[in-house]
C-alpha cells in the first residue's frame, strides 16, 4: 500500500481494526472522538458493532460484557472519561476480561484545557483504579506507531487477559502525517479452554503462564465471573490464602514477561554520557532536541519508552551505568520522572517539565540538556 | 413427592444461599428458572445471567449458567455489551431497586430507550440490605432506614412508571406472594422481544421489614396479599380508593418496537458488512 | 528543504480542511508531511490554526516554529500569527477579511472570500480558493496533484466548484 496521510486517531481505530477488534462501545470527548468516530464507519462493513453509551461508565462495561461474548473489544476516551472508566478498569484487572483502553490525554484535572495535549495521566493509567491490580500501559510517538501499538495492544490484553492502556495524547491522537500500514498483522487468538467441564475445567485455573484460559459465554461451560476475589472455580471465597495468591498471580503473569512486554527505542547511546528520557509525542520534540544537541557535540542520547508500565526499570538501571545525567522531558509536573529516579542509583536525574497547554520546543529541552551538563561539570 | 425439575438450573454446591431466613429473593430466583423453564428457546448454555451488587445479585452465583456479577449499577451495561456481541443468546439481568435506579440509573433509562433485548428483573425490597439497611430510591415515604432515622423524606420512585417513559417495551410488577402470576409475568418478559423490566416486590425481614415494624415475613407477604391490586381493578378503582398501602401489580405497558440488536442489523447492511 | 506553514482564521473557514489537503497532496507527490491544529471549543467562530511541515526528510517536533508561509483568513488571526515568520517568509492575507496589513515586508492580499462569493456564490468555498493561492505561492505541490486531493476530499457534488475555486485562488495571484 502506497503512503497516505493519516491521523493518529485514525491509526489507532486501523490498527485496532486490523489487530481483530469487533466491538467498540464509546461516549464521545475531546481529543479522542475520531476513534469513535472511525469504528462508528468501519466496524459495521465487517460485521462488528459500535455503540454510544450513554456514559464513560457504561461504555467501559458494555466493552467487557462484549468480551465475555468472544469479541475482541476496544473503548475509547480523555480527562473525566478515563477517570470515569477506572471502576470497571479494575473489574477488568480482577475478572481478567480482555480489553484495551485509550487515553488522549489532555491537559487535567478536571475539565481542564479540552482540546491542549499534555502527558498528565501517566501515574493514573497504573494506578488509576482502586486496590492491587495489573495492567499494561504501551505510548507510541508516531501515527505508524499508533497502529503498531493499538495492535500490540489487542495482542496483549488478549495474551495475558488483562486490561491495556494505550497512553496516547492528543499530540499524536490529532496529527496528521504519511503512514504506510502493513497488509497483514500478527493477531493472538481468544484464548479457548483446553479441557471440557467432564475433564474438570475451572474457569480460573492459571495455564503454565500464569494466565487463566476462561471460555467465553454461549459455549456451554456455564462460568461464573464476578469482581469479588475468588478460586479457580470463579466464586468469591473469603479465605486470606486465596486472596493473597490471586492478587500475586495477577501480578506476576505480567512481570513475568515483562521482559518480553517492555519496549525501549534507544538512539546515540554508543557514545552518550547524557540521555534524554521521554516517551509520547513530546519523545518527537527529544529528538530533535538530541539531534541539536549532538550536533553542537555534547554526548547525548535518546530514550524513548514505548511500554511505559511495567516500567523498564531494568533497562534503565543498566543504561544509567555508563551515563553521567539524564533529564526526563514529559508534558506534566512530574510523573514518570519519579519512576525513573526510583530505577536510576548512580547519576543525577533532571526533570524537564511543561503544563502550559503547548508542546515543548526543542530549544527547552536543550536548555535543560546544557543545564544538565553544567551541574554535573560542577560536581 | 413434587416434581422440582426447575432444581437442574441451579448450581447446587452453591448452595445455601446467602440470604437471610424469610427473605423474597428466592422466591424470585426460583420463579425465573422456572419461567426459563417453560420457554424451550431458553437453555442453560445459550441464557446469561448478569447482575449488579447487592443482595438480590447475589441470585448469579446460585444458577447454573454463564452468569456474570458486575460492578455496583452496572449489569446493564455488561448485559447491553453480552447481547450486542452474540445476539443468539438470551440475557437476563437481575438487579435490586438501589443497584438500579440509584447508582445504575443511567444506564437503567438508556437502557431502555436503546431497547436492546435483555429482560431486566427488579428484586425491590425498598432497601439496601447488604449494607444494612440504608435508604434507597424505592423506600417508600416516611419509612424508616439507617440513614433515614425518622422516616424517609426522599420521594421514591415508581420504577415501572420510570421504565415505561423511558422506552421499555414491556412493563410489569409483581410480588414475592404471587407466585404464579410472578412465574407468568417473567415468562412474558422473556418471551418480548426487546428491553424487557419487570419489578418484583420482595420482603426483607432483617432490613427493612423489622425496622417498620411490618412484623415476620409471613406478615409482611400477607401485607403483599391485601395491598396489590391487579391491573384491571386498579384501573377501575376510583382515585379516592388508590389510598394508603395499595399499588398495581401485572402488565403495564407492552409495545411492538424492533430491538437494538436487530435494528443494528440494518446498519451493518447499509454499512456493506457481511452478517454475523 | 524543510517548508512549514500556518493556515489561520477562525473556526468554520475551513483552515484545518485546507492544510490537511495540502499536506494530501505533499504525501502524494512522496513527500513526508506532518499537519497538527489547535482550535478553540467552539465549532463555528473561534479562532482555528492548521500548521504543515513539508520535508524530503522525517519530520519529529511538530510544531511549526519559524513559518515560511502564513495564510490569515481573519484581523485577529493575521495580527496573532504573523510576528515568528522567516524574514524571507510570505504572508497571505484576505483582502477583505484582513482590512489592516501587519507590519511585514512581504505581503500577498487576495480577495480570497469575496472571490469564493462573487464567483461561486458561496463563502464556504472561500478555504479551496485559498488553497489555489498557497500551491501558487509556495510551489510546494503541483496543480494537478492538489487537484486530485481536493477532488477525494470534498463531497463528489461539488467537486466542479472546488475545482474553480481552486483555479480562481491559483489565478489570482
Amino acid at each position: 500500500m502506497s503512503a497516505r496521510l493519516m491521523q493518529g486517531n485514525e491509526a489507532i481505530a486501523e490498527g485496532a481494526l486490523a489487530a481483530g477488534v469487533r466491538f467498540f462501545g464509546g461516549y464521545p470527548i475531546t481529543p479522542s472522538t475520531e476513534i469513535a468516530e472511525s469504528l462508528a464507519k468501519l466496524l459495521p462493513k465487517v460485521g462488528g458493532t459500535f455503540v454510544q453509551m450513554e456514559d464513560e461508565i457504561a461504555s467501559m462495561g458494555v466493552v467487557l460484557g462484549a468480551s465475555l461474548a468472544g469479541k475482541k473489544v476496544l473503548t475509547a476516551s480523555s480527562g473525566p472519561g478515563i477517570s470515569l472508566k477506572q471502576e470497571l478498569i479494575g473489574y477488568a484487572s480482577a475478572a481478567e476480561i480482555p480489553a484495551v483502553i485509550v487515553n488522549v490525554q489532555r491537559v487535567g484535572p478536571s475539565t481542564g484545557q479540552p482540546t491542549a495535549p499534555s502527558q498528565g495521566d501517566v501515574m493514573q493509567a497504573r494506578w488509576g483504579t482502586h486496590g492491587d491490580h495489573s495492567i499494561i500501559v504501551l505510548s507510541p510517538w508516531s501515527v505508524r506507531e499508533a497502529f503498531d501499538i493499538a495492535v500490540k495492544s489487542v495482542n496483549y490484553a488478549e495474551r495475558f487477559r488483562v486490561p491495556v492502556i494505550l497512553l496516547t495524547d492528543e499530540i499524536v491522537g490529532h496529527l496528521r502525517e504519511n503512514v504506510e500500514l502493513p497488509a497483514e498483522v500478527e493477531i493472538y487468538p481468544r484464548r479457548l479452554p483446553k479441557i471440557s467441564r467432564a475433564e474438570g475445567y475451572e474457569p480460573y485455573a492459571p495455564d503454565e503462564d500464569l494466565v487463566p484460559n476462561v471460555a467465553n459465554f454461549g459455549e456451554g461451560f456455564h462460568i461464573h465471573v464476578t469482581g469479588l476475589i475468588h478460586d479457580e472455580t470463579g466464586f468469591p471465597v473469603g479465605s486470606p490464602k486465596i486472596t493473597r495468591e490471586a492478587i500475586k498471580r495477577m501480578h506476576e503473569k505480567i512481570s513475568r514477561a515483562q521482559d518480553e512486554i517492555i519496549e525501549v527505542h534507544q538512539e546515540f547511546m554508543d557514545d552518550a554520557q547524557f540521555a534524554v528520557v521521554s516517551f509520547g509525542g513530546t519523545a518527537r520534540t527529544a529528538y530533535e532536541a538530541v539531534l541539536n544537541a549532538r550536533k553542537r557535540g555534547q554526548k547525548v542520547g535518546f530514550v524513548r519508552l514505548i511500554t511505559i508500565f511495567p516500567f523498564a526499570e531494568k533497562i534503565l538501571r543498566e543504561l544509567s551505568k555508563n551515563l553521567r545525567g539524564l533529564v526526563v522531558a514529559e508534558l506534566n509536573f512530574g510523573q514518570i520522572v519519579n519512576e525513573v529516579e526510583r530505577a536510576v542509583k548512580n547519576c543525577p536525574v533532571k526533570l524537564c517539565a511543561k503544563y502550559d497547554m503547548t508542546i515543548f520546543e526543542p530549544e527547552e529541552i536543550e536548555a535543560s540538556i546544557d543545564e544538565l551538563i553544567a551541574e554535573v561539570n560542577a560536581k | 413427592m413434587i416434581e422440582r425439575s426447575y432444581e437442574k438450573f441451579f448450581r447446587k454446591n452453591r448452595l445455601p444461599h446467602l440470604w437471610c431466613p424469610g427473605c423474597g429473593n428466592g422466591i424470585v430466583m426460583k420463579a425465573i428458572v422456572q419461567a426459563i423453564e417453560k420457554n424451550p428457546n431458553f437453555t442453560q448454555d445459550n441464557t446469561v445471567i448478569v447482575s449488579g451488587i447487592g443482595c438480590s445479585s447475589r441470585a448469579s452465583g446460585y444458577m447454573d449458567f454463564d452468569t456474570l456479577h458486575t460492578a455496583h449499577g452496572r449489569a446493564i451495561p455488561f448485559a447491553t455489551g453480552v447481547k450486542l456481541a452474540r445476539p443468539e443468546l438470551n440475557v437476563i439481568v437481575i438487579t435490586g431497586d438501589g443497584d438500579c435506579t440509584a447508582i445504575g440509573g443511567n444506564h437503567f433509562i438508556h437502557g431502555c430507550r436503546r431497547n436492546v433485548d435483555l429482560t431486566v428483573i427488579l428484586f425491590n425490597n425498598n432497601i439496601y440490605g447488604m449494607t444494612g439497611g440504608q435508604a434507597s430510591p424505592m423506600t417508600p415515604l416516611g419509612k424508616k432506614a439507617t440513614t433515614a432515622p425518622y422516616g424517609s423524606v426522599d420521594r421514591p420512585f415508581d420504577a415501572c412508571k420510570l421504565a415505561e417513559a423511558a422506552g421499555a417495551t414491556y412493563v410489569a410488577r409483581s410480588t414475592a406472594f404471587h407466585v404464579q402470576h410472578l412465574v407468568k409475568t417473567i415468562e412474558d418478559g422473556l418471551n418480548n422481544r426487546g428491553f424487557s423490566f419487570i419489578e418484583a416486590l420482595v420482603q426483607c425481614p432483617t432490613a427493612y421489614g423489622r425496622r417498620n415494624k411490618m412484623g415476620d415475613p409471613a406478615k409482611m407477604m400477607a401485607w403483599m396479599r391485601d395491598n396489590a391490586v391487579m391491573k384491571n381493578s386498579w384501573d377501575k378503582l376510583p382515585d379516592e380508593k388508590k389510598t394508603g398501602d395499595k399499588f398495581p401489580i401485572g402488565l403495564f405497558y407492552q409495545a411492538q418496537t424492533e430491538s437494538y440488536d436487530a435494528a443494528y442489523q440494518h446498519v451493518r447492511e447499509i454499512a456493506g458488512g457481511v452478517k454475523q | 528543504m524543510r517548508k512549514q506553514l500556518r493556515l489561520s482564521g477562525s473556526g468554520g473557514q475551513g483552515v484545518i480542511t485546507a492544510a490537511i489537503i495540502l499536506a494530501e497532496a505533499a504525501v502524494s507527490e512522496g513527500k513526508n508531511a506532518v499537519q497538527s491544529q489547535s482550535y478553540g471549543p467552539e465549532a463555528r467562530g473561534g479562532a482555528s490554526k492548521s500548521e504543515v511541515i513539508i520535508d524530503d526528510e522525517k519530520i519529529f517536533h511538530p510544531h511549526v516554529k519559524t513559518p515560511d508561509f502564513v495564510l490569515a483568513m481573519t484581523q485577529k488571526a493575521a495580527d496573532k500569527y504573523f510576528h515568528d515568520l522567516k524574514d524571507d517568509g510570505v504572508l497571505i492575507l484576505d483582502d477583505d477579511l484582513v482590512p489592516k496589513s501587519p507590519d511585514f515586508k512581504n505581503i500577498i492580499r487576495v480577495p480570497i472570500t469575496k472571490l469564493a462569493v462573487e464567483k461561486l456564490g458561496r463563502a464556504l468555498f472561500a478555504n479551496i480558493v485559498a488553497l489555489g493561492v498557497l500551491v501558487k505561492v509556495t510551489k510546494l505541490v503541483d496543480f494537478e496533484t492538489i487537484k486530485k486531493s481536493v477532488a477525494s476530499r470534498v463531497p463528489p457534488h461539488t467537486v466542479e466548484q472546488n475545482m474553480t475555486a481552486l483555479q480562481l485562488g491559483f489565478e489570482a495571484v
